[in-house]
């Protein structure tokens, strides 16, 4: 092991008085086990070796400002009620992993739905490499993969995800598809604290494509918004229970494959879930 | 449900009574417990006080004799032998397990005497390698306590003897230099007693040690800050705050202060990283509740030494009743300045003298720097007479100008505007360029030093600033300096990644000095942070803005948005660490390698 080695190539430690160094009354000799016939009798002028890595000045110091970490959150994890549907589970989830600069980052949104059909139901999770590339943003590439009712769809992402300014937290990404399919999406929100543990979080969404896909209820153009506002009640920092309205409005063809399908325009639903991370 | 809740949130914040070391076998090492018994909850005793029977008018010994009952408290002489643990303590109801040395927390304190070469073996008993660095300390390089530049650490097992003459006075500490081990209670004081006598002879002395103690696992608060930096937060501002805002200042203008913060996507009431949600404050080791007491007869000169030993935390510190003499900074004396309150940064340490005149208790308030919590001791003639507690003073909140940012460039004024009207500036100077690591850089830092800092403007309190500080024998090197170093403060909140000139420990190669120039190091904090820099081995002599000698400190705050200047004797040859001594700033990156080299 790296630590073991490390040990070994200081040890022995020699404590010694060296006669005629003004500057100091006591030198620790470092013996390299690698260079004991080099340096026996050599006093080095300083214990620790000018020419170790980053990595393995980590190890001695157990300091370091590379370490890498995760997160995982639920920003939504809801059941909805309301609308056409019986009601739903719907969440809007990521994680990462990673340092200062590069994360791998895992997102995941959807809705499950239990009238009848029970399958799910519009999701996706898209897989990135999020680089930091400004004060505020950073880039994020990679694939998205969409499942649930109809025909899944496979995407190349390249987006953007940052604090614009006013404190909104902002994503937009283009999508392409292995069939030449396009599409765009479009994330902001907000957190407005009314007190330290009250905080109302406006959200809003909006989905593009380039192609109508009718195996998928989607037109081309604006497909669909949705705006909510979500109240949530910070039980912990990373533990809150929220309640919430989703008004979801369907545009153009969209509107039309969903109304023929038995759907509505728009949908308003009233949600409570938890937004919890850890 | 609200009634225990808040019950409980007392606790966290007052900590237990008696809560303190506690060792295996349950027995109260006694740092919250009263001579006369724990269950009191009253004084804690004053193991660390002595009284100066030779100095003292009355020719009585007044001191309480606790040091008898804990000979361990104190060690003095010039061979130590220090055994770096780990032991269950609890301060809130909880028990957890500290870093410790001997066996306590607080370390002993270690008595020394100037000229005097002191020998310390330091034995690790814990699983992990620990170190011990000697703050503020003039000594050999490999003597300094460093693990990767001072020497390779102390291995499980091992003992390190450290070796080195002392050739200075005044009060200093000593703490880990391992990973977050000083967060969890490795600290200790030192009291160096000079040649000549005190300069200041008090009658009567006291060690007072501020920490941060957390129930919560460090590795956990810094992985927190890392993933969301307002965790401990709880003064963010709200709607609330907003419309009482706009009542006092206008709506207008708590608009266009709002719209500034929120164009900087930073947060006005980011005063400490971690606070008084996660920390409770400790003095010597003894929670508010436990009420550190010492005592003192009427009409006694008694000197504080007073050090901030905490790894996050700066503390506002006044004796509400007492004027308080400052007489040294960093150690070193000071021309003598009275005043009511003073701010210590993060490893500063003061002493103070103070003569109470009446034979009543008083308290010394240590209140957090963001006025969520605070560490308290009782100024007493006898044990068990505590005093009033004041109140928190109410949470203050950044203005545009302690961000260094060019008023007149802004659309309207904010509220903080009016109170920073005095301020200098510099001239124009075009801010460098960082990447992306680094959040704002002060387009035109404030160059005064005699603005106490944010929450104690106008207070109606004397505040001392270091504006106050003359350090009494002068500079230690005559010398114009030779050379200008200049070191942005930087970081990004959001992020938590701390730096200098925009680059992390791990980005930067060694600041370079030449063994034996006189150098002028310029910082400009370009955060909104507070950052005590402290540099290992050598001295930082404050200048004022003009380039006149001020104060000889180890450790130099720099307000946000504040440009600051101190001259360094490169006299120590070898390498050293400079870093910001918030413990998680360093950890984060802002850390540098000295190297003094070119030597005789």
């Amino acid at each position: 092991m790296k630590v073991t080695r490390m040990l070994l190539a200081m040890l022995p430690l020699v404590v010694g008085q060296v006669a005629g160094a003004n500057a100091t009354t006591a030198i620790a000799t470092l013996v390299d086990t690698n260079t004991v016939a080099d340096s026996a009798g050599a006093v080095p002028a300083h214990p620790m070796s000018h020419n170790m890595s980053y990595r393995e000045m980590v190890e001695v110091m157990q300091m370091d400002d590379t370490s890498r970490f995760a997160k995982v959150m639920f920003d939504q994890l809801e059941w909805r009620n309301g609308g056409t549907d019986e009601g739903r589970a719907a969440w809007d989830a990521q994680s990462y992993y990673g340092g200062d600069y590069d994360k791998l980052w895992i997102k995941s949104e959807g809705n499950y739905v239990t009238d009848g059909r029970t399958d799910v139901h519009d999701a996706d999770v898209e897989v990135l490499w999020d680089r930091v590339i400004s004060r505020w943003w950073n880039l994020q590439a990679g694939g998205r993969q969409d499942f649930g009712s109809g025909q899944s769809r496979t995407w190349a992402t390249l987006g953007v995800e940052g604090l614009a300014p006013q404190w909104f937290q902002t994503e937009a990404a283009i999508y392409l598809s292995d069939e030449g399919r396009t599409a765009a999406r479009l994330k902001a929100q907000y957190e407005l604290l009314l007190t330290q543990r009250l905080v109302l979080q406006p959200f809003a969404e909006a989905n593009f494509y380039g192609h109508s896909d009718p195996a998928r209820e989607i037109g081309s153009g604006l497909s669909d918004l949705e705006i909510s506002f979500r109240l949530r009640y910070e039980a912990s920092r990373q533990f809150a229970p929220y309640v919430g309205v989703v008004w979801l409005r369907r545009f153009g063809e969209t509107a039309d494959l969903v109304r023929a399908a038995g759907g509505e325009r728009s949908d308003l639903e009233l949600t409570a879930g938890l937004r919890v991370w850890f | 449900m609200t009634r225990s809740r808040f019950e409980s949130r007392r606790r966290f914040v007052q900590g237990l009574a008696g809560g303190a070391l506690v060792l295996a076998g349950g027995r109260q090492l006694g740092w919250g417990a009263s001579p006369s018994g724990a269950a009191s909850g009253g004084a804690g005793h004053s193991s660390w006080g002595i009284a100066r029977n030779g100095a003292n008018p009355g020719g009585k010994a007044i001191d309480p004799g606790a040091q008898s009952q804990d000979p361990g408290a104190t060690l003095s002489g010039t061979d130590f032998q220090l055994e770096v643990g780990a032991t269950q303590v609890n301060f809130t109801g909880v028990p957890r397990y500290a870093t410790v040395v001997n066996g306590r927390l607080p370390a002993p304190l270690l008595r020394w005497r100037q000229g005097d070469t002191v020998t310390i073996r330091v034995t690790n008993r814990l699983p992990a390698p620990t170190s011990i660095h000697w703050h503020g300390m003039i000594l050999p390089a490999n003597m300094d306590g460093v693990p990767g530049i001072s020497f390779p650490g102390i291995h499980p097992g091992e003992t390190y003897e450290y070796r080195f003459p002392v050739t200075q006075a005044g009060t200093y500490w000593y703490h880990s230099h391992s990973r977050f081990q000083e967060q969890i209670g490795l600290y200790g004081p030192i009291v160096i007693e000079p040649r000549g006598g005190e300069r200041h002879p008090a009658d009567r002395e006291h060690v007072l040690l501020l920490s941060d103690w957390t129930d919560t696992d460090p590795e956990r608060i810094y992985r927190l800050l890392k993933v969301q930096s307002d965790y401990f937060n709880s003064n963010r501002r709200t709607v609330g705050d907003f419309v009482s805002d706009a009542r006092k200042n206008g709506l207008s203008a708590t608009v266009s202060d709002r719209r500034m913060w929120g164009q900087m996507r930073m947060n006005a009431s980011d005063l400490l990283d971690v606070s008084g949600h996660t920390y409770t404050y400790l003095m010597n080791g003894v929670t508010p509740a436990g009420n550190w007491t010492c005592l003192f007869r009427r009409g006694e000169k008694v000197r504080l030494r007073i050090i901030n030993g905490a790894s996050m935390s700066f503390f506002d510190i006044r004796i509400p009743g007492l004027a308080m003499t400052v007489v040294a900074a960093d150690g070193q004396d000071v021309e003598p300045v009275t005043v009511d309150e003073f701010r210590i940064g993060a490893a500063e340490v003061y002493d103070v003298i103070v003569e109470p005149k009446d034979d009543r208790a008083y308290t010394i308030f240590a209140q957090s720097m963001d006025h969520t919590g605070y560490a308290r001791a009782t100024l007493a003639p006898a044990p068990g007479m505590p005093a009033d507690i004041p109140p928190l003073d109410l949470p203050a909140v950044l203005s545009m100008a302690d961000m260094g940012m060019d008023m007149s460039s802004m659309h309207h004024g904010t509220s903080g505007a009016h109170d920073m009207a005095h301020m200098s500036k510099t001239p124009s100077e075009r801010p460098p360029k960082f990447g992306p690591n680094v959040d704002m850089v002060a387009s035109q830092p404030r160059t005064t030093l005699s603005d106490p800092g944010v929450g104690l403007r106008n207070n109606g309190r004397r505040v001392l600033t270091y504006a106050d500080l003359r350090t009494i024998d002068g500079p230690i090197d005559a010398r114009d300096p030779s050379r200008e170093i200049r070191l942005h403060l930087t970081g990004h909140m959001q992020r938590y990644i701390w730096s200098f000139d925009g680059q992390k420990f791990s980005e930067a190669q060694p600041l370079r000095f030449n063994y034996g120039e006189r150098l002028r190091v310029v910082l400009i904090n370009d955060t909104m942070m507070n950052h005590p820099i402290h540099l290992h081995g050598m001295w930082s002599e404050v200048e004022s803005p003009g380039g006149d000698f001020l104060v000889r400190k180890h450790t130099v705050i720099v307000q946000p948005g504040q440009q600051l200047s101190y001259r360094v004797s490169a006299n120590a040859l070898g390498r050293w660490a400079f870093h910001c001594h918030l413990l998680y700033h360093m950890e984060a990156g802002m850390f540098r390698e000295v190297t003094v080299e070119g030597g005789p």
